[in-house]
This record gives structure tokens, sequence and C-alpha cells, in this order.
């Protein structure tokens, strides 16, 4: 396959960026959108060029940590996957390929397409944890009955990968639905629900401090996750917050 | 004290859902209109006028607009900050729908409406006062001779409809309310409202300048 490839290209945090077009060539279909990228890194390489900067680890989709906004689409074009789950074969031969970072505030540049997420690191640290003593004698998690609906639900929630995709495409750089899963993943459990008042409100305020935008239900975040979290967990949270804010002494 | 952007979006969802409501009474008492007697219109406008509990409720439904329109403005300007470099390609509509994405505008245009629609009827009921001789229901009604003005009245509550198809069921989801027991009939009863209200409130407008117009 022969592409035309625009690609975001800015130095660091600092500069100001701007698309760098690159033509490329003899690209499998089989191989997938991150592979594409190292073939582009290795001919950026030996023509003695910077190559582009792109986050990437596990490379099969759990990780989290792949992060482009492919033709106007986080992750591309397919729903459900991540940008490493992205094959050529989604795109035709001669096509032209607009690949950008993350833009959100809350989610600065760091390099070329290379975006900071510790914004949600914060956020998790505010309140995505549960208190344990894990001294030795530490109960076994199994012993305590569980509707199998709770548990499945506290699992589908925890399939968030907090890749950062529904920030990126939500029009209001929104993160409602990457804490609304760590919300409800904790909450749904018994080992959660004690701490459910304060981590709702603890999270949600985080979240608010990193200026992360206010959600306006256009479901956008819904249909581009990777991990297909539901709108549904936003809902609960918005529940879960009310309660807790109306409940709670201080 | 700053409120939480969830706090923030239960507000707007509350006025949302007050202003929904009070459409609904609108929409029920101008139906009045399309009898062939006018005394039914104005006996219900009379009532509206002078019922202290519905004029205390004035002053709550200006208070509905004003928070709902003013958080709107808030809410909109810290979703743009919150995205201060947008996309060079970016293609919503493979994930949204219009009315989703054009809450403002769509808001917007209504404001501006309701501007025209107060100047039209609310000033001159209130404090230019009717002309000798006519009613309530001749003021409604004469409007409706000016094509241009009818016209723009029926486009407005086009937006309206398409404002309301979003704004409904967004206002279940911001309040909590999501059960895939109840979805798609809050999908439906949103849908069906808001084409209720725009079809409504245009029928009238056009059934009155037709009624007057010599075409037919």
């Amino acid at each position: 396959m022969d592409l035309i490839l625009k690609v975001w290209r800015q130095k660091d945090s600092k500069a100001k960026g701007k698309i760098e077009t690159y033509q490329i060539s003899g690209i499998s279909e089989h191989s997938s959108f991150l592979e594409m990228m190292d073939v582009l890194n290795d001919k950026l390489i030996e023509d003695g060029k910077e190559p582009v900067a792109f986050d990437h680890d596990c490379r099969e989709g759990i990780c989290g940590m792949c992060s482009m906004y492919i033709n106007g689409q986080a992750h591309g074009p397919s729903r459900g996957t991540t940008t490493c789950q992205l094959h050529m074969r989604s795109f035709d031969d001669g096509d032209t390929i607009y690949i950008e970072p993350w833009r959100s505030k809350s989610l600065p540049v760091i390099k070329d397409l290379v975006v900071d997420r510790s914004a949600f690191d914060r956020i998790q640290q505010a309140g995505g944890f549960i208190s344990v003593n894990t001294s030795g004698n530490t109960q076994d998690a199994n012993a305590i009955p569980i509707p199998k609906d709770d548990a499945d639900k506290a699992f589908d929630a925890a399939a968030c990968i907090g890749c950062a995709a529904c920030v990126a495409t939500c029009k209001n750089s929104s993160a409602m639905l990457f804490v609304a899963a760590k919300v409800s993943q904790y909450s749904y459990l018994p080992q959660g629900e004690v701490e459910a008042k304060d981590r709702v409100v603890n999270m949600v305020e985080q979240m608010d401090k990193e200026g992360f935008g206010n959600c306006t239900n256009t479901g956008a975040c819904e249909v581009e996750c990777p991990k297909g979290i539901s709108l549904e967990y936003i809902a609960r949270m918005n529940r879960e917050y009310v309660k807790a804010t109306l409940v709670k002494e201080k | 004290m700053e409120l939480s952007s969830i706090i923030r979006k239960f507000i707007m969802a509350l006025s949302g859902l007050f202003l929904i409501i009070f459409l609904i009474t609108h929409l029920v008492i101008n139906s009045l209109t399309l009898a062939s007697s006018k005394d039914l219109f104005n006996e219900a406008a009379h009532f509206m006028a002078t019922n202290p509990i519905i004029y205390a409720m004035q002053y709550v439904l200006a208070l509905g607009f004003i928070i709902h329109i003013g958080m709107g403005i808030k809410l909109t300007i810290q979703n743009k900050r919150a995205r201060s470099q947008e996309y060079v390609y970016n293609r919503m509509s493979k994930n949204t729908d219009l009315s989703s994405r054009s809450m403002i505008v769509s808001g917007g245009l209504v404001i501006v409406f309701l501007a025209l629609h107060l100047r039209d009827y609310f000033y001159q009921m209130k404090f230019v006062g009717l002309p000798e001789g006519t009613t309530d229901y001749d003021l409604v009604v004469n409007l409706f001779t000016n094509p241009y003005y009818t016209a723009v009245y029926v486009i407005a509550f086009i937006v309206l409809g398409v404002h309301l198809n979003h704004g409904f069921k967004s206002a279940f989801q911001s309040m909590g309310a999501n059960h895939k027991k109840y979805n798609p009939l809050i999908k439906i009863v949103s849908t069906a409202y808001s084409i209720v209200i725009a079809l409504g409130f245009s029928t009238i407008a056009i059934f009155h300048f037709i009624n007057q117009s010599s075409i037919l």
C-alpha cells in the first residue's frame, strides 16, 4: 500500500507544532497501524531525520498506552479497538491519513504524538483504591458472596485501560467516562462500597481540578472507547455523587 | 463556592425539565386559539394573567430561563477552554448526532427568538396594553398575517425541536436515570415530545396565517 501521512510534529511541550506530510510505500495491509509507524520511523532515521515520537507498549490492546487521533477519530476508524489493534486493511491504497495527538488542555503534548496523561494518575490517586489491611491474614476475596450481575458490571467497568480516548473524542474534553469507570469498578463490589462516598467525591473533585470539561451527553466517548465502557456508568456516578454530597458531613 | 461539574449538569437538567413542562403548558393554552370561538383562549389568557399562583410562577419561570441560559453559557466557555488547541481533522459526525453537538447554537437561536417573542407578546400585554376593542386572541392571531413573521416563528419552532430532542433525554442521563429497561421509553418520549412541540406550535402559526390570508 502507498499512503500519504499527515503527522503532527511538535518538538516539545512549549514548541508550536504543525502537520508534516510524509509519503510511504510498500506497507502490507496485514500490518498494524503501529507497525506502519515503525516503518515510517525507520525511513526517517535512514534519511537522518527525527523519528515520530508516539506512545506504545503491549501492542495487544490492553495497556492503554497507544493514543493516536487518526483521520478525525480516536484510535482510528474501527470500533472497539486501540490503535495497536487497528490494521492497515482498514484503509485503502493511496489514502491520506491524518495522525494527531489527543487534544485536551489537561493532557498536554510532550512531543509529537505523545501526551502527558498524569492527570489520570492523580484522579486515580484521589480515590481509585480500597483500604485493606494486607498484614498477612487478608481474607480471601471470594469468601464474600457477590451477585453475578454486580461482579460482571464491576468487571466491565474495570476493563477501562485509561487510554483517554474518551477525553480526546469528547467535544468538551470531558473525562467523565474514565472517572465513572474507575468509580464504578469499586462501588459495585462490597470491598469498595465502604469507601464509596469519599471515593466518588474525591475523584470528581480531582477531575474538576485537572480542568477537564463538562459532560453534555453527546455519547461520543462510549462510541470511541476501545473497551466499550457504557454511558450507564456516568449516570451511575452522577447518582452516587449527588447522594454522597447530600449525605456527607464535610 | 465553585459547583462541581456534576452538580452543574444537575442544575442544567432540572432547569431544562422545568422549561419542558412550561412549554407543554404553553402549547396547550395556545391550541385553544384553534377553536372557532375567541372566548376560550381569552378566558384562559385572563386566568393565566390573574391567578395569583400563576402570577408568582412567572418569576420562577424567568428564573428557570436565567439559570438554564446562564449555566449553558458558563458550561460552554469552560468546555471550550478544556481544549485549547483544536484538531486539524476531526470527524465528530462519526460518533455523535448534530442535535447533541449543537446545543449552544440551537439554544442561542432560541434565545434570539425568545427576545423577539417577548417583545411581540409579553411586552405588549404587560406594558403597552392592548388597543381599544381588541383581545388577547387578536394580538396572538394578528401577528400571523405577515408571511415573514410566520416563517421566522416556524423556523424557531424547528430549532427548538432540535434542541429539545437532545435536551429531554440528556436531562435524564445527567440526573442518573439510565436504565436498560426504561432507556427505550425515555428515548421515544423525548423524540415524541420534541416533535409535538415543534409541530404543534408550527401548526398553530400556519393555521392562523392561512386562515387570515386570501389564498384559501
